[in-house]
């Protein structure tokens, strides 16, 4: 259901954790489950639940309350723009506002060819970075001006 | 530009690569306060000690004597204790534990084992904020340097004593910054928060005692035990020891952390900040992260960056989140960000949180589209009542300070919007 590669990450995660405590490790089974199949369908999520020794429920529970997990499928690139208080100061909504227009789409709702899903984030902990926004959860990019966003679309549409 | 002392980014360069990695930081004196522990075998009780006379106060938000929390451990206790580092830093406004352990892992990673050695602790962990993902991974590389040198592990640098140190990353929780919500992340549940007492003193995580420190707690501790706790505190000022990161964001010039001592007037910090951008006029100031109460600016122009004299100013120094506001906001779309955060945010646990937070929200909202009605501001004071103090944790206080303080200084903006169905700024 996942490939070794992510089960060799997911044990590693386990070995951080007593032995009686695998559960510790479902965020980052989650996490590494997402990274592989793009989304947390509920075989995935059920698996993860075997392999862990849990509830299915008690995973589902995890699963919907961390908001990084996709829930449902997403565009190839995930994008998520910081609009909070500090960062809307900074030109957050600008950015976001640019990149709705430059992909046709609104928060929530991912470009018809599939390649970016564009959603609307909370503090990333990064406001002196502003506008800043985060691909696939792991990439932040930081002081993204109108042209940085261009060269961003540009590189990852390659 | 006026020098300040330093004891978190003393020596770090963010512009080199490599300046972060173990043989860097070793010469910038570090682990020598953990080498002076074990040579000179300081004992834990003298360690607690020293951290007492710091005034060293809880840098995550609350200002809770750090000596004083950590006393609370139980000693003699047969069976795991542990201490957890709180890196998850989502309020709004505050960047600064993440250029500690992007720039300075291993000032953290000093600081949790003299933390541990003082409370008789084998394991830690520390949880990283979500959205930090590279972060992770150099905190990753940085706890194997140091696990490969002998500062991690069993019988540290030769001595009987041995500790172990796991990151953990979250995926996404505001809630989780709350200590025993992040507790509960970590046992791999939803992140909600637990009802005290018990304390985590007694029963924290997996049920066993466990102390909770702040990234930039943690990262406080090699400086003072080199220096010792005197010259920690004497770096601040009385009951506000030390020097302390300010996350400045916002309307000025030049937003970024700025290491300062305890007591520094908030001008300089605004000047250090490279000022008000565009010369404009500061209008209002967040101390302390977003769930502080709001200061007009001609008050913040007079305090110091402590956290009693913030305290005496009326609002809270929290995180020591500085969010400045220049004469062009609009404090209530202001506020309406911030409420709409804190709806998102709550844990859905206690009712007058999870319903007050979607009410204050919408509450707001209709002000700013210019549906308010005459009743609102009262309305709002009366739910913002209900929610503070009648909650499991602090979100529900969190989310009811910044209305009363914004409503308070800026009732006439707020008027005018419900009145005129628009705009002052």
């Amino acid at each position: 259901m996942l490939s070794t590669e992510s089960l060799e990450k997911i044990d590693r995660e386990i070995a951080k954790y007593p032995v009686e405590q695998k559960q510790s490790a479902v965020m980052s089974a989650l996490a590494i489950a997402q990274t592989e199949k793009g989304w947390l369908a509920n075989e995935t999520m059920d698996f993860v639940a075997e392999y862990l020794g849990m509830q299915p429920i008690a995973v589902y529970e995890v699963a919907t309350f961390y908001n990084m997990y996709n829930l449902e499928p997403v565009g190839k690139y995930k994008l998520t723009v910081c609009t909070n208080l500090p960062c809307a100061l900074s030109g957050g909504n600008e950015a976001a506002a640019y990149l709705k227009q430059k992909l046709g789409i609104g928060f929530n709702q991912t470009t018809s060819d599939g390649q970016f899903t564009l959603q609307e984030g909370e503090c990333m902990g990064a406001c002196g970075d502003s506008p800043v926004l985060l691909v696939n959860n792991t990439r932040m990019c930081s002081f993204m001006s109108n042209e940085m966003i261009d060269e961003m679309l540009e590189e990852l549409r390659k | 530009m006026k020098e300040y002392p330093l004891t978190l980014l003393n020596g770090v360069d963010s512009s080199n690569p490599d300046n972060w990695r173990l043989r860097s930081y070793e010469a910038r004196e570090g682990y020598a306060a953990l080498k002076k522990i074990l040579s000179k075998r300081i004992t834990p009780e003298e360690i607690i000690e020293e951290v007492k006379k710091s005034a060293l106060r809880g840098r995550g938000g609350a200002g809770f004597p750090t000596g004083l929390k950590w006393s609370f451990m139980p000693k003699n206790y047969d069976g795991d204790k542990y201490i957890v580092c709180n890196s998850d830093e989502g309020e709004p406004g505050t960047f600064k534990d993440r250029d500690i352990m992007h720039f300075n892992p291993h000032l953290l990673i000093e600081g949790m084992i003299i933390a541990a050695y003082a409370m008789g602790v084998k394991a830690g962990y520390n949880y990283i904020h979500g959205e930090i993902w590279a972060t992770y991974e150099r905190m990753e590389e940085a706890v194997d340097e140091a696990r490969a040198a002998g500062y991690l592990g069993d019988n540290i640098l030769g001595s009987s004593f041995s500790f172990n140190l796991y990151n953990h990353h979250g995926y996404g929780a505001y809630i989780c910054g709350e200590e025993t919500a992040l507790l509960e992340s970590i046992e791999g549940k939803k992140g909600q928060p637990r009802f005290k007492p018990p304390f985590p003193a007694n029963y924290g995580l997996y049920g066993k005692p466990t102390t909770i420190n702040n990234t930039e707690t943690f990262a406080s501790v090699p400086w003072l035990i080199r220096n010792g706790g005197e010259a920690y505190l004497n770096l601040g000022k009385p009951n506000n020891g030390g020097t302390k990161i300010f996350s400045v964001s916002g309307h000025v010039n030049k937003p970024g952390n700025y290491e300062i001592p305890m007591g520094t007037p908030f001008a300089e910090l605004l000047e250090l900040a490279g000022g008000m951008r565009g010369g404009r006029k500061l209008k209002g100031c967040i101390p302390g992260g977003s769930s502080m109460p709001v200061l007009p600016g001609d008050i913040m122009m007079e305090a110091d960056m402590d956290y009693d004299s913030i305290a005496k100013a009326g609002s809270m120094l929290g995180s020591g989140a500085v969010i400045i506001m220049d004469d062009t906001t609009c404090m209530v779309r202001a506020l309406e960000r911030l409420a709409y955060f804190y709806f998102e945010e709550s844990c859905g646990q206690c009712t007058p949180c999870r319903e007050g937070t979607g009410w204050l929200y919408r509450i707001v909202n209709r002000i700013e589209h210019g549906k308010g009605r005459p009743e609102d501001l009262d309305l709002l004071d009366n739910i913002a009542d209900n929610i503070q103090g009648r909650t499991i944790c602090a979100l529900g206080d969190a989310a009811a300070m910044p209305v009363r303080a914004m409503i308070q200084h800026f009732r006439d903006e707020f008027t005018y919007h419900i009145e005129h169905k628009k705009c002052m700024v």
